[in-house]
């Protein structure tokens, strides 16, 4: 191993994790696989959410308004609870009706990642509305007028400008999704946080493995914070202030 | 789908939304309490002061509540000897407690943050205006720094109540039956998985908005002298 690992140890053991150490590590590549691909769910519903609060079609108005308003007005606890236990139940009871007997099991990584994303595509909704709306009209008209065709002006025009508006609202929705994964544990997702839970059932110091646990969470923010940081300079090279 | 088993079980469920809303209150109110001298301190010009208070709120913001409430009534498990000499183990066994301490911290370290914007975003001539007036300290910060504070912050502050009401189902994973513990208790009890659960998100969803409505006529009547007045012309 290289020394850098094996400092890493030394701090680990002067801790005393009781050779548990690792099993957080574990968990924490799962927490940041789940928040990334529902942060992937979460922008793609958030586009899609955008259009239909801006689009002059009557019912994707109402569609994107209830969706924003009812995920909004819901804990994410009881949506998640929602997907992951009522939707199989509903499902087998319909069978039911319908003369089949099956049996259907959601997997607890595709129903976290599928409601984080879902949850978390109504904030994002909000964040890239406001980013198309702050973009000029008179763009869209001149690329419109120059011949581009709608979905081309879309994907030149309208998408880069709209997400670096976006940059700042989208780092936050980051942010909040990564803490919520810590929800998922609740339905027997390894994690980190029952990871942290299995390892300090075992060695019964829940206070040192929630601790580090909290610490690795605080690690992740400051990290997303530095990181947003940067991508925002980034993105901002070509505006003068 | 057969929700008249919900319509047995409703005044459980009334109670449940009676508790979230009791521990959304009291959290709310102990949570303004400390938050006020925490964005204080955040803007204290002594780093003594301010960087305790600045590693508090961040990191309060930066860890899940989850996390937060687990390390409170599971982790004082570990000190159980020291906190009962102290004679204080008697509070962090109650899940009532360690569940109110961790929404308290919580929303004291989001709701600081949002009244240290406010504060520093009151406009540099109101001050010296007060001051010019003969007014300092204390006497400054109560009369003018404080009520344009409360009025700039309070749109954010709503969002944050709303947020404090969606955490506190949180809680039911400390054998607390607020809605969400009460709801799954039902459930367990009856195997009506999604007609409790659609219950309960639409009971959520009432108090919310109710919330959102109160929020936004308070804000209505405290900067009701900014509004634009609706003058009734003669036709």
């Amino acid at each position: 191993m290289p020394p850098f690992f094996l400092t890493l140890r030394q701090c680990f053991f002067m801790l005393d994790l009781h050779g548990y150490g690792w099993l957080l590590f574990d968990g924490l590549q799962l927490t940041i696989a789940v928040g990334l691909c529902a942060m992937v769910v979460a922008v793609l519903l958030g586009l899609l959410g955008s259009w239909g609060k801006l689009t002059h079609h009557r019912w994707a108005n109402l569609a994107a308004n209830i969706y924003t308003t009812v995920v909004r007005g819901v804990p994410e606890l009881i949506l998640l609870l929602l997907v992951y236990f009522g939707t199989p139940t509903l499902i087998q009871s319909i069978a039911t009706r319908m003369g089949y007997d099956i049996r259907v099991d959601i997997n607890p990584f595709v129903a976290g990642t599928i409601t984080i994303g879902f949850i978390y595509g109504a904030f994002a909704t909000e964040v890239l509305r406001g980013a198309f709306q702050s973009i000029h009209k008179g763009q869209v008209e001149a690329a419109r007028a120059i011949g581009m065709p709608r979905l081309k002006t879309f994907h030149r025009i309208l998408l880069p400008q709209a997400l670096r508006f976006a940059l700042p609202g989208l780092g936050n929705v980051w942010m909040v999704l990564i803490k919520a994964t810590a929800l998922i544990s609740i339905i027997q997702l390894d994690e980190l946080m029952r990871k942290t839970k299995i390892a300090s059932n075992a060695t019964h110091e829940p206070f040192t493995f929630y601790l580090l646990a909290s610490f690795i969470y605080l690690g992740i923010t400051l990290v997303s914070m530095m990181a947003q940081k940067r991508a925002e300079i980034w993105a901002n090279k070509g505006v003068t202030r | 789908m057969d929700f008249s088993v919900v319509w047995q079980y409703l005044p459980m469920l009334l109670q449940g939304a009676w508790v979230t809303l009791w521990i959304t209150v009291v959290s709310l109110a102990i949570g303004l309490a400390v938050a006020i001298p925490l964005a204080l301190a955040r803007l204290a010009k002594n780093p003594l002061i301010s960087s305790p208070a600045y590693v508090f709120v961040l990191y309060f913001r930066g860890t899940p509540l989850l996390v937060q409430i687990f390390l409170i009534y599971y982790g004082s498990g570990q000190f159980r000897l020291e906190l009962t000499d102290l004679g204080l183990w008697g509070f962090f066994r109650d899940p009532w407690f360690c569940g109110v301490l961790a929404l308290v911290l919580n929303t004291a370290a989001y709701s600081a943050e949002i009244f240290r914007g406010a504060i520093s975003a009151v406009p540099r001539n109101d001050i010296e205006a007060g001051q010019a007036c003969g007014m300092s300290g204390l006497l400054l910060f109560r009369r003018i720094t404080m009520p344009k504070a409360f009025r700039i912050g309070l749109p954010a502050y709503g969002n944050e109540v709303i947020f404090l009401l969606q955490a506190t189902s949180l809680v039911s994973t400390i054998t607390i039956l607020d809605l969400t513990g009460i709801s799954r208790q039902l459930i367990s009890k009856t195997f009506a998985v999604y007609e409790f659960y659609l219950t309960a998100a639409v009971m959520y969803l009432v108090m919310t908005y109710a919330l959102v409505y109160l929020f936004r006529v308070w804000e209505k009547r405290m900067s009701g002298h900014l509004q634009e007045r609706v003058v009734n012309e003669p036709r």
